[in-house]
């Protein structure tokens, strides 16, 4: 009877152990031994049940995200509405899809390009007016699935565009250049070559604000 | 007829002048949105530290002085960034990432959230007007990152892809007071050396870094100066909630 009292209390003692364990009230994650986005409680660095911290999706709560947004601005290549868009037509270009932009702005591109330059003939591209409003009034940024990403870095061209890109000269260039980017030396560079601040080689590459 | 010329000038002045203090690589490119918090300023896409991933870098509201102009410009709620990718070249988004500041609920910490890349299906892909309209779904969430300020500095990172948001020093550069003078007819070419506009000013900027894999594959013979390249067509729009 002594020895079955024993028993019961040890037996006891384990499941109290048991039910502790399960619950994880210590929250440390250091029982059940892995903390994972699905069991259902606030462990690990979660900052909500399964959400927050480092490893899980952040925790939405009451968060609104309904609602229907229109379009106002959009951007591809820099300076293309800028440069080429008219008076009248640049708040029609930002609401325009890129599938129509040729069809709706291209000849006006075209006539803008040769009142910036009116002895343009074709540039280093070898592309004519039209061939190169055809390219430009279709605002998207070509960015290579591989290999190096510029705008232009003397071999690579439109791969992409990297923060250190000259896009600048690189536009004065094809306008104005002519057939052999030595038209217009005047007009081929603004002669600023470089921001006024060193890029960061890793995330998030841009570098931090100018303070006073 | 000399007066009427004196003042066409300072006219002319004023505009360049006007365009000096707002314009960027598209900022200030329309009238209606001029100055606003839809106004896109620039757009970057590039090759991350890992070769694995692209990162796109969105600014808005440029040349920020630096001090207090820099320290109270804020996100706008009611605008939702989006970059979007076509990876087939018929100028029709097929994966979207789309970004929009909320208020944490729990913190009340001013956070960037990041939905996508979504897969967008193949109803969507036509080529419509429709796609000027947006709608975000909140289980495309990828992560989110508080909103730095310029000595609180945030990143974070969560499904393979890296999140920033805050201001910056602006990456662009560029003489846009000679540019302009020129295109008035005040000036017929460049200086050497030019001076940066932008010098010394600062940004709003958001970027994402996300594995390439997860944008699908690029399409060979886009870009016909780079013709075995497979390349991404890649846009970004701000489109403000109705």
């Amino acid at each position: 009877m002594k020895t079955y009292k024993y028993i019961l209390i040890f037996t006891m003692i384990c499941t109290a152990f048991l039910f502790v364990e399960c619950t994880d009230a210590d929250d440390n994650g250091n029982v059940l031994g892995i903390v994972t986005c699905d069991d259902g409680i606030q462990n690990g660095d979660e900052t909500g049940i399964d959400c927050g911290g480092a490893l899980c999706e952040p925790c939405l709560g009451s968060l609104d995200f309904s609602g229907t947004f229109i379009q106002e601005d959009q951007m591809g290549r820099p300076g293309i509405n800028v440069i080429f868009g008219t008076t009248g037509m640049k708040d029609a270009f930002n609401t325009t899809v890129p599938c129509q932009m040729t069809a709706a702005f291209q000849s006006s591109f075209q006539s803008n390009l040769l009142v910036l330059n009116p002895l343009y003939t074709t540039n280093v591209l070898g592309l004519d007016a039209t061939a190169f409003t055809q390219l430009l009034s279709k605002d998207v940024l070509w960015v290579a699935q591989t290999g190096i990403t510029t705008y232009f870095n003397g071999t690579e061209i439109l791969t992409g565009r990297g923060l250190s890109d000259d896009v600048i000269d690189t536009s004065l260039l094809l306008i104005f250049g002519g057939p052999t980017g030595t038209d217009n030396p005047i007009l081929t560079s603004d002669f600023v070559p470089s921001n006024d601040a060193s890029f960061s080689n890793s995330f998030p590459y841009v570098v931090g604000p100018f303070t006073n | 007829m000399k007066k009427r010329k004196i003042f066409a000038t300072i006219g002319g002045l004023g505009l360049v002048v006007l365009s000096i203090l707002l314009i960027s690589a598209d900022h200030i490119d329309a009238p209606s949105i001029s100055g606003t918090s839809t106004d896109i300023a620039d757009f970057y896409a590039f090759q991350g530290e890992d070769p694995n991933n692209m990162v796109f870098v969105i600014d808005v509201q440029g040349l920020l002085a630096p001090g207090q102009p820099t320290d109270q410009a804020i996100f706008d709620e009611n605008v939702l960034l989006e970059i979007n990718i076509d990876n087939d070249n018929d100028m029709i988004e097929d994966r979207v990432i789309q970004i929009i500041k909320r208020k944490d609920p729990t913190s009340l910490e001013d956070n960037m959230y990041f939905f996508g890349p979504v897969v967008l299906t193949s109803s969507s892909n036509t080529c419509s007007e429709q796609n000027l309209l947006s709608t975000i779904n909140a289980e495309n969430l990828s992560g989110s990152v508080k909103i730095s300020t310029s000595s609180d500095i945030q990143t974070s990172s969560s499904n393979g892809m890296q999140f920033f948001a805050g201001p910056r020093e602006d990456p662009f550069f560029f003489d846009f007071t000679q540019y302009s003078q020129i295109l008035g007819g005040s000036e017929t070419g460049f200086n050497n050396p030019g001076t940066d506009t932008f010098a010394g000013t600062n940004v709003l900027s958001v970027v994402v870094e996300v594995p390439k894999s997860s944008l699908g594959s690029g399409v060979v013979g886009a870009n016909p100066f780079a013709p075995t390249v497979p390349v991404y067509n890649v846009w970004v729009e701000a489109k403000r909630k109705q």
